[in-house]
C-alpha cells in the first residue's frame, strides 16, 4: 500500500482534562487506510470514544495532528464542516432528528449543504432506505419506529451525505439484544461495498469477521494492535488477554 | 313568542335592585355610548400585545442564541475576532436583561415615552417598543432554557453531518427548543396582555384606560371595573385554549 491509501492519518494525539491531571487519548498515532474496517475495542473509559469522536473534532484534542485527505483538520485554518460532510457519523443513541420525518432527516444534509435538489436527495435517500428495508418509512416519525429501525435510518442518513469514511461509536449498545444483529447486518453489507470505517464496539463477533484491522485500547493508550486473528486468537499483550477473558 | 312573553312579564316585574342593576348599565355603557371606550380601549390593548409580542420574541430568540453560543463554545473558541465579538454581545444581552428585568415595567415604560422618545407623537408605537423590549427579555431566558433542554447529541449530530452551529441552530435545535417552551411563551403572552393595563400611564386609552375614564364621568366603579376584569379574563382564557390546540397540533405530527 502506498501513502495515497492513506485516508485519516493520527499522529501523537493526546487530550487531557483538567490541566493534563486526566489523559483521556494519551499520544495516539496511527493510521486509516481506504477500503479498512478498522475496530476499535477496550474496557470503558479507555478513551475509544474519546479517540473516535477527535477524528471529526467533535472532542477537540489537546495536542497531536490529524490530517484527513491530506488536510490538516486540527488547524484553525481548516474549515472543519466541509471535511465532517465526507465524515459521518453514527452515535450510540441513534441521534435522529424528532421533529423532522424520517425522509426529511436523510434529505435535511444533502439539500442544505450539498445544494442537492429536493428530489434528487429524496430519490436517493428512498435508494438507501429501500436497502435496509426501511422503504415504506420515510413518511414515519424517529418516535416511530424501533431501536434498530432507528439505528438503521441513522447509518443512511450518514450515508445520503456520501461520505468517504463512517465513523461508528458503539452503535448497537444501546439496542435491544435482538435488534443487534440487523444493524450489524447493515454495517457489514457496508463492509463489502468496500466503505471505510472505523467502528468503537463491544460486538467482539463483528470485530473478528468484518474487521480488516482492529486496536485495542486501554487507559488513553493503543497497546495492542493487529488483523482479528492476531488479536482473538494469538493475544500476546497481559491486559488484551484479560480483557478478551471478560469479554469471549 | 312565548319566550318573548316570558322576557316581557319578568322585565315588567323587576325587582327594585335589578331595575338599579339595569340603570347603572346603561349609564356606564349605553349613554353617550360609552361601551366604545371598553372596545377601541380593547383594540389598543390588543394592537400593543401583538406587536410587543412579536418584537418580544424576535429580539428573545437573538438573545438567546447568543446567550447560549456562548455559554456553550467559549471554552473552546481560540482567542481572535471571532471569539471578541461573541464576548461583547454576551455582555451587551447580558446587561439588557438585568436591566429590564431589574425594573419594573412602568418605569421602562415612562422612561422611554418621556425620555428616549420624547418628541414622539405615536404612544402606542412607543408602548409596543417598551413593551416588547420588556418582553424580549424574559422571552430569551425561557428560549434560552429551552435550548439547553435539547440532548447534546442532537447539536453533534447536525454538526456531524457538516453544519455549521447557526445552521445545526435554525434548522435542528431552535424548532424543537420552541415547541418545548411554547407553553411558557403563551403564558408569556398572557402576562403580556396584562401588564399593558399600565399604558394608560403615557396617556394612552387602552382597555384598563378606557374603563377607568368610564369610572370618572359616571363616578360608579363597579360596573366598568368588573366589566375590564371581564374583558381580560375571557381573552386570557381565549388564548389559553388556542395555544392548549396548538400544542396538541405539534405533539400530534411527532407521535
Amino acid at each position: 500500500m502506498n501513502d495515497n491509501d492513506v485516508l485519516i492519518s493520527v499522529s501523537n494525539l493526546s487530550k487531557h482534562y483538567n490541566k493534563g491531571a486526566i489523559k483521556a487519548l494519551d499520544n495516539i498515532s496511527t493510521e486509516i487506510r481506504r477500503g479498512e474496517v478498522v475496530v476499535i475495542i477496550g474496557p470503558s473509559g479507555s478513551g475509544k470514544s474519546t479517540f473516535l469522536r477527535s477524528l471529526n473534532l467533535l472532542e477537540r484534542p489537546t495536542e497531536g495532528v490529524i490530517t484527513f485527505e491530506g488536510v490538516d483538520i486540527t488547524s484553525p485554518k481548516t474549515d472543519i464542516n466541509v471535511l465532517r460532510m465526507k465524515m459521518g457519523m453514527v452515535f450510540q443513541h441513534f441521534n435522529l432528528f424528532p421533529h423532522l420525518s424520517i425522509m426529511d432527516n436523510m434529505t435535511l444534509a444533502p439539500v442544505k449543504l450539498l445544494k442537492m435538489s429536493k428530489s434528487d436527495a429524496k430519490a436517493k435517500a428512498q435508494a438507501l432506505l429501500e436497502k435496509v428495508a426501511l422503504g415504506d418509512r420515510g413518511n414515519s416519525y424517529p418516535s416511530q419506529l424501533s431501536g434498530g429501525q432507528k439505528q438503521r435510518v441513522a447509518i443512511v442518513r450518514a450515508l445520503c451525505m456520501s461520505p468517504d469514511v463512517l465513523l461508528f461509536d458503539e452503535p448497537t449498545s444501546a439496542l435491544d439484544p435482538e435488534m443487534v444483529g440487523e444493524v450489524l447486518d447493515v454495517m457489514k453489507d457496508l463492509a463489502k461495498d468496500g466503505m471505510t470505517m472505523v467502528v468503537v464496539t463491544h460486538e467482539m463477533g463483528f470485530a473478528r469477521e468484518v474487521g480488516t484491522r482492529v486496536i485495542f485500547m486501554d487507559e488513553g493508550r493503543i497497546v495492542e494492535e493487529g488483523t482479528p486473528d492476531e488479536i482473538f486468537t494469538d493475544p500476546s499483550n497481559e491486559r488484551l488477554k484479560a480483557f478478551l477473558a471478560k469479554v469471549l | 313568542m312565548i319566550c318573548y312573553s316570558i322576557f316581557q312579564t319578568v322585565m315588567l316585574k323587576l325587582p327594585s335592585w335589578a331595575q338599579d342593576l339595569k340603570d347603572t348599565f346603561y349609564l356606564n355603557f349605553i349613554m353617550k355610548k360609552r361601551y366604545l371606550y371598553l372596545v377601541n380601549g380593547l383594540l389598543t390593548t390588543l394592537k400593543i400585545t401583538l406587536f410587543a409580542v412579536l418584537l418580544g420574541i424576535a429580539l428573545g430568540i437573538i438573545a438567546a442564541i447568543i446567550r447560549s453560543t456562548y455559554d456553550k463554545t467559549a471554552n473552546e473558541m481560540r482567542m481572535g475576532f471571532g471569539k471578541t465579538v461573541l464576548s461583547i454581545l454576551n455582555a451587551i444581552v447580558k446587561v439588557y436583561l438585568t436591566v429590564i428585568r431589574g425594573t419594573p415595567v412602568v418605569v421602562q415604560l415612562m422612561i422611554t415615552y418621556y425620555i428616549i422618545f420624547a418628541t414622539s407623537k405615536n404612544s402606542v408605537l412607543v408602548a409596543v417598543l417598551a413593551f416588547g423590549f420588556n418582553s424580549g427579555a424574559y422571552v430569551a431566558e425561557i428560549i434560552r432554557s429551552g435550548i439547553m433542554s435539547i440532548d447534546n447529541g442532537q447539536f453533534e449530530a447536525g454538526r456531524s453531518l457538516g453544519f455549521n452551529y447557526i445552521q445545526t441552530m435554525v434548522y435542528i435545535i431552535i424548532p424543537q427548543a420552541f415547541k418545548n417552551v411554547l407553553p411558557a411563551l403563551a403564558n408569556e403572552f398572557i402576562v403580556l396582555i396584562k401588564e399593558t393595563s399600565v399604558s394608560g400611564y403615557v396617556g394612552i386609552m387602552d382597555l384598563t384606560r378606557g374603563g377607568d375614564v368610564i369610572r370618572s364621568r359616571t363616578y360608579t366603579a363597579f360596573m366598568p371595573l368588573i366589566a375590564v376584569a371581564l374583558i381580560y379574563l375571557v381573552i386570557v382564557i381565549f388564548f389559553s385554549r388556542l395555544v392548549s390546540v396548538l400544542e396538541r397540533r405539534l405533539r400530534n405530527s411527532e407521535r
